[in-house]
């Protein structure tokens, strides 16, 4: 609409092609080629093979996925529960009182994610709660860091939530536990569930805060890859990365479907 | 019975619940919150100020603002911040703006592509430009296979560059996502009206467009200025010992280095300008409305 010329308009789309797709198409194509190969020294991979995913989804590397999926689900489930409870609580008080929760729950986004890791590590290497060196610190800072978005985003959806069912429900003598569970909770439904999807797809990838404290046996999906990619070994760091990839677009897509299904109601 | 019924309800709502205020219900995230958070945050800050020789003392700062490494990473964090975030501005608003006004079939596809794209890590950026720009790539081995030489010309990627170029591709979606929300409110009307008096493209782009995208620009940049202060993984992955920023320094002088007072004091460098930053982005979003 904004160029009306045939000639204008495929020149507008030629530039814009010739933009996005060598600079967001192709490093995800890239990678997936390079996880197929057998070796990359002209313009084109050469030699098809599966072996990378093969070394990907045997030994270190496998326990490096389930480390992951195992770090994503906990720490999601206590974030949105945290996020959530925090989003209410907020919701109920004045306008003060809300921003201070605000800042409170979104500090985490600001600090850097290394930072919080070196926090992390500081304060829970020494009595009294000693967990440096165990999963629960990986899992924890991951909780710390996406807590955050999940708050948000619940908060996001009880501004768009209409005040007149909860108070349809109490006006009809439903106590406030009632409305909660009854009402407001299921309505919020999809809402949870995008910050769930969210929540894992964050914790998948993160690696800043996981760099400074992961213990030998407790090595997450990122780290691996750097691991292996650090030790020469591209291919299979792709092939990793494909992984990763995959795993966290299939929980997303299951999770929308979920999302689908729940706002029937 | 019925009156019963009906007026209990009325008394309740005229008349809240005595008992527990509502803020005692905020009390048990915000604790959880400062245990788990605020509390390591202030063991960092006064970590910061106690040196490895005991007492209480600014030496550690004194030590690290003299030390030329913070010195050099703190400048190649901002650049490298300010540049990707100008980079991002520009490319996401140039794409955007063709998204949402030469529509194309396919542009649905491609705003779905970068809200996948978003849910990616950062470093995955990296690791492709290995093979895209790597000393044995695709853009190098096309060189070599075309020229005969022995090695190609593009070798910038240990350098900082390289971390731009990845920060740049990787950011820029986050422009994008606000800018084509706000795109999505002007009335094309506007643009036919401006276009049929004769206005050309760039002319209707920088009176009426621009105007109205200034807040979703301004959010998006601010945003992504603090992610790019904060980015870490990229700069891992492109492995260069030319470059260092803030939170690769916390980094080595956490964990390679052992150093956890100068890490604290590195820590909280980054956090006041980070945190700074965020608190402007909030105030600028808030007034945006996004």
């Amino acid at each position: 609409m904004l160029v009306h010329s045939r000639k204008g308009k495929w020149a507008t789309w030629v530039l814009f092609f010739a933009l996005f797709l060598p600079l967001f198409a192709l490093p995800l194509l890239v990678i997936v080629a390079a996880s197929f190969a057998t070796s990359w020294s002209s313009a084109l991979p050469t030699g098809f093979t599966g072996g990378h995913y093969q070394a990907a989804t045997s030994g270190a590397s496998l326990q490096a996925l389930t480390t992951s999926l195992v770090t994503a689900v906990s720490a999601s489930l206590l974030a949105l529960l945290i996020g959530t409870w925090a989003a209410l609580a907020a919701a109920a008080l004045k306008k003060s009182g809300r921003r201070v929760l605000d800042a409170l729950f979104m500090l985490p986004v600001a600090v850097p994610s290394v930072v919080v890791g070196l926090a992390v590590l500081v304060a829970f290497s020494k009595p009294p709660m000693v967990l440096n060196g165990t999963r629960w610190i990986v899992i924890l800072a991951h909780t710390i860091l996406v807590t955050a978005f999940a708050y948000q985003s619940v908060s996001a959806a009880i501004v768009r939530l209409d005040p007149a069912y909860e108070q349809a429900a109490a006006s009809l003598g439903a106590r406030p536990s009632y409305v909660l569970w009854k009402v407001k909770l299921p309505l919020l439904l999809p809402s949870l569930n995008a910050a769930a999807g969210l929540c894992f797809a964050l914790s998948m990838g993160e690696l800043s805060a996981t760099m400074m404290l992961y213990p030998p046996d407790w090595m997450p999906l990122p780290v691996q890859i750097y691991a292996i990619t650090d030790r020469g070994s591209l291919f299979t760091g792709s092939a990793l990365s494909v992984i990763l990839m995959t795993t966290t677009l299939l929980v997303l897509l299951l999770v929308s479907r979920i999302r689908t299904k729940a706002s029937y109601r | 019975m019925a009156s019963a019924t009906l007026s209990a309800p009325v008394n309740k709502a005229a008349n809240p619940r005595k008992g527990m205020p509502k803020w005692v219900w905020a009390l048990p995230p915000v604790a959880v919150l400062a245990l788990v958070f605020l509390y390591p945050l202030a063991l960092v800050v006064q970590q910061s100020v106690q040196p490895d020789t005991g007492g209480t003392s600014l030496k550690p700062y004194a030590d690290v603002f003299a030390s030329s490494a913070f010195r050099e990473a703190l400048g190649t964090t901002v650049w490298l911040a300010l540049g990707a975030t100008v980079g991002c501005l520009v490319l996401g608003f140039a794409l955007a703006l063709v998204i949402a006004f030469v529509p194309f079939p396919g542009g649905k596809a491609v705003a779905k592509f970068i809200d996948v794209f978003l849910s990616f890590p950062s470093f995955l950026i990296t690791l492709a430009l290995l093979f895209v720009y790597g000393s044995v790539g695709m853009a190098n081995g096309l060189w070599t296979d075309v020229t005969g030489a022995a090695s190609g010309p593009f070798q910038f990627l240990t350098t900082p560059w390289g971390v731009l170029l990845a920060e740049i591709t990787y950011f820029t979606p986050f422009v994008m996502r606000p800018l084509l929300a706000a795109f999505s409110q002007i009335e094309t009307a506007q643009l036919e009206v401006a276009s049929s008096l004769g206005a050309k493209p760039a002319r209707i782009i920088r009176q009426v467009i621009l105007p109205e995208a200034l807040p979703a620009l301004a959010a998006g940049g601010s945003l992504v200025l603090v992610m790019c202060l904060n980015e870490f993984g990229i700069v891992l992955f492109t492995g260069a010992k030319g470059v260092t920023t803030l939170p690769m320094l916390v980094y080595s002088k956490a964990i390679l280095e052992s150093d956890y007072p100068g890490a604290c004091v590195v820590a909280v460098v980054n956090v006041l300008i980070s945190v700074g930053l965020y608190g402007l982005y909030r105030v600028v979003s808030r007034r945006a409305g996004a």
